[in-house]
């Protein structure tokens, strides 16, 4: 059996009982944070000098058969310099407001994949720039398809379906705005677009 | 056939006489070999179009000869490939937007019936959203299969007759936004094969 992560040592001697419990599963490191403190370990384990999980593989969510069982957030994260892998999970008990705290702030690439488990699980990012639905169009109205409760063709009748489909508005689905990178401009975080406007002001000297 | 003789149409109808069976045969010739496709290609029956367009099995033979990537110049929509709820509004623009006289292709068992795609994103078959003249069959079809397809439709424009004002109606979505009744959307929508009734957690 391949021993743990030591990264999972390092996180239990720092945040104690926030750490909830490690398994190593088919030789990969998984620790169980407590979500109220997950944004916490995530921010220690990408900037400590030790650690440096830099790169956000992949942010995603699980829902299991057990009704009981908890809903589950992951973040698989990887140590470009390291070349480390480490598996964060928390838990998110089923009978209370799904919630967990932003990691957008940490990594920008979290921003699409927060939307995707929003718009499939629906669990809301608490801090998230632009929690919209990504896949399904934002008028969607029969819920967060990859939850278990959902039927799989949907919870309304075909005709139905077809109904909502035909009498939406295209441009709510297709927003030209969207594309536009100069309509986009204002939203973009600060320092991006404090490089985007030295780009513009200065050419391309800068590297 | 709409407009067949005894039946109380609303256009007149004469009976076919040397000039207008000329015409009409002139004109049927000239719309069977200038049939200009619309491809509205989404999914793995789009390779196989496109390989019916390329040089191997070269669809100019039979007149197709440029995609029309426009729907104001296209004749013919072949929708190749699943269709989405989310592009459903698309598809019914692209054939709204496409001048008379235009026909449909359903290419594959996706556009045709949904496929194995009998879920919560998928239109069940795009004769819900689109008239479709020609169902081609396939998973998808060999380029073959889609030459016949179009060989057949045709053959259905060669039996039209240009007096005929039935066959020009466009078929709009109504005030409810359907474009059939909803107990025929329902219908055509039925779950079939070993998919009844499934759940995720069943």
């Amino acid at each position: 059996m391949t021993p743990a992560n030591p990264s999972v040592a390092t996180l239990q001697a720092r945040f104690g009982a926030a750490v909830r419990r490690a398994e190593v599963s088919c030789g990969d490191t998984i620790v169980y944070v407590d979500p109220a403190r997950v944004h916490e370990v995530l921010a220690f384990l990408k900037d400590d000098a030790g650690e440096r999980y830099d790169y956000l593989a992949d942010l995603t969510a699980v829902e299991y058969r057990d009704r009981e069982r908890p809903l589950e957030v992951v973040w698989q994260l990887w140590s470009i310099v390291r070349k480390v892998p480490l598996r964060v999970k928390a838990e998110l008990p089923k009978n209370r407001p799904l919630e967990i705290a932003t990691v957008t702030d940490l990594w920008q690439g979290a921003n699409w994949m927060e939307r995707e488990v929003w718009d499939m699980f629906g669990v809301r990012f608490a801090g998230h720039p632009d929690l919209r639905r990504i896949l399904m169009w934002e008028n969607y109205a029969e819920g967060h398809p990859l939850r278990k409760d959902f039927p799989l063709r949907g919870r309304f009748s075909r005709s139905e379906q077809v109904r909502q489909a035909l009498t939406s508005d295209l441009e709510a689905h297709y927003s030209f705005e969207e594309l536009s990178i100069k309509g986009a401009a204002p939203y973009l975080p600060a320092n991006v677009r404090r490089d985007v406007e030295e780009h513009v002001h200065h050419g391309r000297g800068r590297a | 056939m709409p407009g067949a003789e005894g039946a109380d149409t609303g256009v007149v109808q004469s009976s076919p006489n040397w000039l207008t069976t000329r015409l009409d045969a002139l004109v049927n010739w000239s719309r069977t070999n200038s049939l200009w496709p619309m491809p509205f290609g989404t999914a793995c029956c789009a390779i196989e179009m496109m390989s019916a367009f390329a040089s191997r099995f070269d669809l100019a033979r039979f007149g197709m000869e440029r995609m029309a990537f426009s729907p104001r110049q296209s004749d013919v929509l072949i929708c190749a490939g699943r269709l989405p709820y989310k592009l459903a509004p698309v598809i019914r623009r692209v054939w709204d937007q496409m001048p008379q006289p235009k026909w449909c292709i359903s290419m594959g068992a996706c556009a045709s019936t949904g496929g194995i795609f009998d879920t919560y994103t998928m239109v069940q078959g795009i004769d819900n959203i689109v008239p479709v003249d020609v169902y081609v069959p396939g998973c998808p079809p060999r380029p073959e299969g889609l030459i016949y397809g179009l060989m057949l439709l045709q053959k259905k424009i060669r039996g039209e007759s240009v007096f005929d004002a039935g066959l020009r109606v466009e078929h709009l979505v109504d005030e409810r936004g359907l474009f059939l009744e909803p107990k025929v959307v329902d219908e055509i929508s039925e779950p079939f094969g070993n998919s009844v009734a499934q759940t995720r957690s069943a």
